[in-house]
């Protein structure tokens, strides 16, 4: 579905992304994990067109799609959440999601069509009620929001960036599900960030380690954990 | 009632019927900030520049005064789209001081052209509205006319930007740029549209303000500082505070014309922008 090869990106000299190259197989959860400063967020910029690459290219359903703009990107059906939630807060709860339902299609939608898709996408993730002002909205419903907005685009691949951070244990492990009941219900296959290593090990099917900007694992989720490079530089960096 | 209160009175009418196209003028120098953040110093010039447009038609080619008026609106905002084609878009990402300095060019080019291509002429509509006379106090109809159409386009604005998906778009833009490309929004579109639309609104504020003053290449001088003004004191950006300013600034004019002189009132217009300033540099509604 996805073919990320010789992915670079530079800042000025220095490499944020060193020629990173992986494949991502229709209904896969891959998890992309590694320290701080090791490349993820960058990576999901360039996959997701907020970033140009400075070499490299990505190929989605065998379409190049390097460089493209990101709601060109939008528009062939990926879509991200972003590791602090960004909500409208002068917009209401179904504005937030409706204006990515509407603009994030890859087809043009009227905007009854838009909000309908918005109320299935909270209702998806959660939302009891639409009339929910943002602005009192907790960690969690934050999270939710950002997932509902990413799936009102309709995405086949979700790019989730750190969906666990901030929560409790019980959200969290509610938010895990979600992810997984998005891949098998929807369909959606996911790349996921996170820097909660256990619940992220018992979902994923496979994870990529990343080190300054370079790929130093790619594998089952039991074998990076016995990874001698991976326990190194990325458990030991945990563990300090 | 004294003649006096009767005279007092009726300047605070003027500075609200005045207020009305201020505001308008403001609603659009402010959603072109809200949104492309970028300061249009030329505004006011796309106003003299619908106000030739108008005259030329309805006056020398015969266009009815209506037709004209559709004409000079829609003309403005391609105007306004055109200019963030070929001077706002490329200097989108640079300082801020660029962008004023290209915008305040702007300003000069289009005031030399309207020099070049008309003189320094100054032209009147010849249309003669009457004046109401509500008991001693008299009113005119062209301003009573000018505020009733620029509170409905203030309301067209509203609904736009509250009901439609486009409209709540611009406000979104204005909250968080980046996010809104990865939601599938071309911002190229959305900043396109919006400098139409304050074209338009600067289009239909020309139509408003012909019925009252004639047309020469620097009568945008006369509006633009005053919006400008205005803008900043109801906090850049902020469509509300520039609707609520518009009004401040018109009833001190008006009022300040009626004690002393309308170049005084100015001076007290411009006294209290600045004090303003300096009690609360980010605008009366800043948020």
């Amino acid at each position: 579905m996805l073919e990320v090869s010789g992915l670079s990106k530079r800042f000025g000299h220095f490499p944020a992304v060193n020629q990173v190259s992986f494949n991502l197989r229709q209904g896969e959860i891959l998890g992309l994990i590694g320290p701080n400063g090791s490349g993820k967020s960058t990576t999901f910029n360039l996959i997701a067109g907020a970033m140009r690459p400075s070499a490299g290219s990505i190929r989605f359903e065998g379409a190049e799609i390097s460089g493209l703009p990101a709601h060109k990107v939008c528009h062939i059906g990926l879509a991200r959440t972003f590791q602090i939630p960004r909500p409208f807060r002068r917009l209401s709860l179904v504005e937030n999601v409706a204006l990515a339902a509407h603009f994030g299609s890859s087809e043009s939608i009227a905007e009854s069509e838009a909000r309908r898709r918005a109320e299935n996408a909270l209702e998806t993730v959660g939302f009891s009620s639409m009339k929910v002002s943002t602005e009192g909205l907790g960690a969690a419903a934050l999270k939710k929001l950002e997932l509902a907005r990413a799936l009102a685009t309709q995405p086949r691949l979700l790019l989730a960036d750190e969906s666990l951070g901030g929560l409790d244990h019980a959200e969290m492990e509610h938010a895990a599900a979600m992810l997984e009941t998005i891949r098998t219900r929807l369909g959606i296959t996911i790349i996921w960030v996170e820097h909660i290593m256990g619940l992220l090990m018992r979902v994923v099917d496979r994870v990529i380690v990343l080190d300054h900007g370079e790929k130093i694992f790619e594998g089952l989720p039991e074998a990076a954990a016995k990874d001698a490079r991976v326990t190194e530089v990325y458990l030991g960096h945990a563990r300090t | 009632m004294t003649r006096v209160d009767i005279f007092l009175l009726e300047a605070v009418i003027n500075g609200i019927l005045l207020g009305g196209v201020l505001a308008l003028l403001a609603l659009g120098l402010n959603l072109i900030f809200g949104v492309i953040d970028v300061v249009w110093i030329c505004y006011a010039e796309l106003v003299m520049c619908g106000m030739y447009m108008l005259f030329w038609l309805h006056v020398f080619f015969g266009w009815p005064i209506l037709l004209a008026c559709l004409a000079a609106i829609v003309g403005v905002a391609g105007l306004g789209a055109l200019l963030h084609l070929l001077v706002i878009s490329p200097i989108l990402g640079s300082a801020p001081i660029n962008q004023l300095l290209a915008t305040g060019g702007m300003l000069f080019f289009l005031q030399s052209l309207a020099t070049l291509l008309f003189g320094t002429d100054f032209r009147n509509i010849g249309l003669r509205l009457p004046v109401i006379e509500l008991g001693d106090i008299f009113i005119s109809y062209s301003r009573l006319l000018a505020f009733g159409t620029a509170l409905i386009g203030a309301i067209a604005l509203y609904l736009f930007l509250s009901r439609t998906y486009l409209g709540i778009a611009m406000r979104a833009i204005a909250q968080d740029r980046e996010i809104m490309g990865l939601m599938g929004v071309d911002q190229r579109r959305i900043y396109l549209t919006t400098s139409a639309v304050g074209g338009a609104l600067a289009g239909l504020a020309a139509c408003l303000l012909v019925l009252q003053y004639d047309v020469h290449p620097f009568i945008g001088l006369s509006f633009g500082p005053i919006t400008f003004m205005i803008c900043v004191l109801g906090g850049l950006g902020n469509m509300i505070g520039g609707f609520v300013a518009a009004f401040i600034m018109s009833q001190i004019i008006a009022i300040g014309g009626y004690y002393f002189s309308i170049e005084i009132s100015y001076v007290l217009a411009f006294v209290f922008f600045i004090v303003l300033m300096f009690l609360r540099p980010q605008g009366l509604l800043a948020r």
